[in-house]
Order: C-alpha cells, then structure tokens, then sequence
C-alpha cells in the first residue's frame, strides 16, 4: 500500500527526514513512532501529497505522491495533526461539504455521511456545530471526515492528542474498529497506543527510521536479559544447590526473602525463557512457589533505549 | 464544477456563519446612509451637472467604503485556513489549486456585490422621494455598478493574493488596503500636478480610478478600463495560485 524509498526532505537549515525507506503492506495497521520532531508529520504529510520531498520516492497504492497526487489523494483518509476542523459548521454539513469536496456525488456523499456518522457514534450530535463539540467528538469528525469518501489508506497524525482517558479510549477503540477494514498509519509518542492499536511499529528518530518490526519482535529482541524472578518457600542453600548447576543461566541471586520464602533472580544467557525450567525444578523438590515473574520489557523501555542514541544494539 | 460549487458556498457560509460578515454589511449600510445625507445636502446647495450617481462616488464615503471593504472580505480567505490548520486538510483533497483560488475569489466577489446592494436602496428611496427620473437612471446606475464590479474585482483578486502570502488576516488586510490605496494614490496624480501633460501624467491617468468612475457613471463603458481591470485581476489570480502551489515547490 505504501513503499517509500530514500526519502528525504530538507527545509533550510535543517534535515527533518533523512533517507526514510519503508513499506506498509494493505491491511496493516502501523505505529509511526517518535519523539516530537522526529519527522513523523512531514512524512505523513509527503505521503499525503501536501508538500514534495527533497529527493527520494513514495508511491501509495502504487501511484506516485508527487506526480500523481490527484489519484493519491483520492485514496488516502488524512487527519492532520491537532485535526483543523471548520468549527463554525454543523457536523453533517461539514461531513458532507468535505465528502463532496472528495468527489462524491450527491447521493453518494449523503449515504457515506451516514454511514460515518454511525461509524464514528455521532449520530446523536449530527446537527451540533462542530465548535461547540467537546475535544472527543472534534476528534470523532476528524476522524469521520478521513473515511467518508472510503479510502483504501487512513493516515491519522496524533490522533489522540490532548483527548482525556475516557475521549482516548473510544477513540482508539475506533481506530481499531477502522484498522479491520483499512490500511492504517498512525503516527503518536504516546507508546501505550501503538501497543494497544498496530500490528506493526516503525519507530522514528531525528529523521531515520531505527526500528521497524512488530510489537512482539521489538519486545522480544529487546529483552535480552529476560530475567526471571522466584519466591520459593525453602532454604537458601537448597534453591542455591538446585539451580546452580543449570544450563543456560548466566547469573543465579539468592536472597532471603520475608517468611520462610527465599527470593531468587536467574538471568539467562541466551535471551531464553527460564520459567518452565524454574518450575520444573520447584516441582521435583516438592516445593511451594508464590511468585515466578519474567522481567519483560515494553515499548517504552525500548523506545527510550532506542532513541537515547545507541544505534549499533538495533536490530 | 461540482466541487467548485461547494467551495464558493462554502466560502459564503463563512461570510454568513460568524458576525463578521453582518458587521461589514452594517457598516455598508452606514455608511450608505451618511452619503444619502450628503448626497441631499449637495443637492439643496442648487442645480448640478452630471449623473446623480456621480455624487455618490465623489464623497468621501464611497472611497471609504471601496477601499478597504475588499481587503476586509478578502482577508480570512486563505489566511485563516492556513492559520487554523484546515488549509491542509482542503489541500489534501482532491481539488486543484485554481480551483481553490478562483472558489474564494468567487465567494468574496459575490459577498461583494451583495454589501452594495444598499446603494441602490439608497437611489430607489432618492427617486421615491424627490419623484426625479435621475435617480436610478438605467445606464448610470448600471454603469456605476460595473465600475464598482470592475474596481473591486481588482482590489479582490489582490486581496486573495495578500491573504495567500501570510497566516495573519490583519497582515493580509493592511497589504491589500495598502495595495488598493496605493493605487488609488497614483489616480490622483495628474490632478494634484500643475505639470503639462508627460507620458507620466498621460500613464496616471490611465489608471485613475476616479476618472474610470466617472466614465463608467456616464454609461460609458471604455474596453480600455475593463481591459485593465480584468487583466489586474487575472494578474493577482494568477500570483495567488502562483503562491498556493508553492508549497509544492522542492
């Protein structure tokens, strides 16, 4: 759906994206991750067919963004940060002038108005002037107005900025009721929602893309310590004597614990999961287990990892 | 066209949406009213010649009327959007450049022209009350009335250009006021000169505004004057768009 190759842009002075080259396949749905001023809105708004790159290319549904910017645009879904919208209109007639604007015939564009005023939950305030609307809604139309005319791409810039916990959760909650039915880029910082909503993350820093995998992976290679943590009602020496001879544990801490329990923290040498074999072990001696714990990392350790700058641990 | 036709109706709902365009129309309207009291002082001071209309656009009212009105409904135009973000959102659609362009020059022109309808309410109720054929004379007014299109749809169409060049409405409306004043100004020349006539004087008088109006008021309608004024405004256009696809300069 998207294929962007060495794609740059340069404004005077500075370089926001440099030699950015990714792909995004139909049906994703794709987490464009980084800290503010990582490049994450002027690529989207390349890819968006707002402003031309300095050098590189990208096509979306295998038309170019730049030369053939009529085709691109009729196929993407754009939400630009801080959703402008025109606050002095009503929502339906702010859906609709935006849907005829996209091409729709008449007809047309009042059956998708309808259509996306269910979709979106605005039904009830299809007649409000969009001004008066709390943030939520705002964001609901905004996000109403990129699917009206269906496009096969739904590019949303921070679609959940300065939204409370509530508005958050039923806007990501709509997101990922878009992201079953079309392809989704998605830029944020906020990590908790790349997790929540894509399948894939292409993490951004200072103009270049430093990580590209799924959740999981990133997580996963990541975590390479792995740690695991055990609360095991017997002796100190005993869980000492039973573990120090295991294969693949790196480095084996036993301490006394509160209660007759001893606390034991294994870190294994190859990045393998160590909790069946601390089982296995607590089962054969007859013990009994309150805890077993692996230390995992999440995005947000990864992506500060990541963007502090040490390159050469990336994948 | 289809689009074309949303844009504009757009373009007037902004007018109609907000209280800006219902304060402008009321200061037309005022002002309308001044020159009636005026136009009836003048004409109790004894016979005149010339065209009725003329006394309207030789008072101070019309200028002041003329002159900033256009930069005032051309201000918001690509200045607001590009302000409040939605600039992007509208250039993210399929809509081409021109037509964007020519849909807020459209929208503002038609508003134009409707804040000026008080003009003829005030010639209507000159001719109910003094019983006098003059007033609301057809080849005048329809001449008053084309050189009021023709200045405007110049002072538009820079007005358009000065709001695509900045974010800030107050800077685009002090360009296209300063814009359309300037030129004005340069009409006035060869009446404030004692000179004999030059090529300078001859080139001034060829854009005097003021002397357009009195042509115009006359019926007589000069393809050299309407030349001008379309080619000002087609020129502007042009430069606006020129401006609005920049962005997608590399």
């Amino acid at each position: 759906m998207i294929e962007v190759q060495n794609l740059t842009k340069r404004y005077p002075g500075r370089t926001a994206v440099n030699g950015l080259t990714f792909t995004v396949g139909r049906g994703e749905v794709v987490g464009f991750l980084g800290p503010n001023g990582a490049g994450k809105s002027t690529t989207l708004r390349i890819l968006s067919s707002y402003m031309p790159a300095t050098s590189g290319t990208a096509r979306v549904a295998g038309f170019d963004v730049f030369h053939q910017a009529d085709e691109v645009r009729r196929r993407i879904g754009y939400m630009p940060e801080n959703n402008p919208l025109h606050l002095d209109m009503r929502v339906r007639e702010y859906l609709k002038f935006r849907a005829r604007l996209k091409g729709l015939g008449w007809r047309r564009s009042r059956e998708r108005v309808d259509t996306v005023l269910r979709q979106c939950g605005l039904i009830d305030v299809e007649r409000r002037i969009i001004g008066q609307l709390s943030k939520g809604y705002r964001q609901r139309v905004g996000l109403a107005d990129a699917l009206v005319h269906e496009p096969d791409l739904v590019i949303l810039d921070e679609p959940t900025i300065g939204l409370d916990p509530h508005q958050i959760r039923s806007v990501r909650t709509l997101i990922k009721e878009v992201g079953k039915s079309h392809t989704v880029l998605l830029s944020t910082h906020i990590l908790s929602e790349v997790e929540m909503t894509c399948s894939r993350v292409l993490i951004l820093n200072r103009g270049s893309i430093i990580a590209a995998d799924t959740t999981e992976n990133l997580e996963r290679h990541l975590s390479l310590d792995g740690q695991v943590i055990a609360e095991i009602a017997a002796p100190v020496a005993a869980v000492r004597e039973a573990f120090r001879d295991l294969p693949g544990i790196e480095r084996l801490e036993v301490v006394e614990a509160d209660g007759a329990y001893t606390r034991l923290a294994l870190t294994p040498r190859d990045g393998e999961d160590l909790r069946p074999l601390v089982f296995e072990q607590v089962r054969q001696n007859g013990w009994k287990l309150r805890e077993l714990t692996r230390s995992r990392h999440s995005l947000e350790d990864i992506f500060v990892h990541l963007t502090r700058g040490r390159k050469e641990e990336v994948l | 066209m289809a689009v074309f036709l949303a844009l504009v109706r757009r373009e007037l709902g902004v007018a109609f949406n907000s209280l800006t365009g219902y304060v402008v129309i009321a200061v037309v309207l005022l002002l309308c009213g001044f020159s009636l009291v005026d136009i009836v002082i003048k004409l109790n001071g004894g016979p005149m010649d010339g065209p009725v209309v003329a006394l309207f656009y030789h008072s101070a009212y019309f200028w002041l009327i003329l002159l900033p009105l256009p930069s005032v409904i051309t201000m918001r135009s690509f200045a607001a959007e590009r302000s409040s973000g939605t600039y992007e959102a509208l250039m993210t659609t399929p809509v081409g450049d021109w037509q964007v362009v020519l849909a807020k020059y459209t929208g503002a022109m038609l508003f134009y022209l409707l804040t000026w309808l008080p003009l003829l309410a005030v010639l209507a109720v000159l001719r109910q009350v003094t019983q006098e054929s003059a007033f609301l004379e057809f080849r005048s007014t329809l001449g008053a009335f084309l050189g009021i299109t023709c200045i405007g749809s110049l002072f538009l169409s820079m007005g358009c250009f000065a709001s695509a060049l900045t974010r800030s409405q107050m800077v685009a409306s002090m360009l296209a006021f300063l814009m359309a004043m300037g030129l004005w100004v340069l009409g006035l020349g060869p009446d404030l000169s004692d000179t004999a006539e030059t090529s300078t004087t001859r080139f001034l008088t060829h854009v005097s505004l003021m002397r357009h109006m009195d042509d115009f008021s006359q019926g007589i309608i000069d393809s050299r004057q309407v030349v001008f004024y379309l080619s000002g405004t087609l020129l502007f256009l042009f430069f606006t768009a020129r401006v609005v696809e920049s962005r997608r300069w590399k």
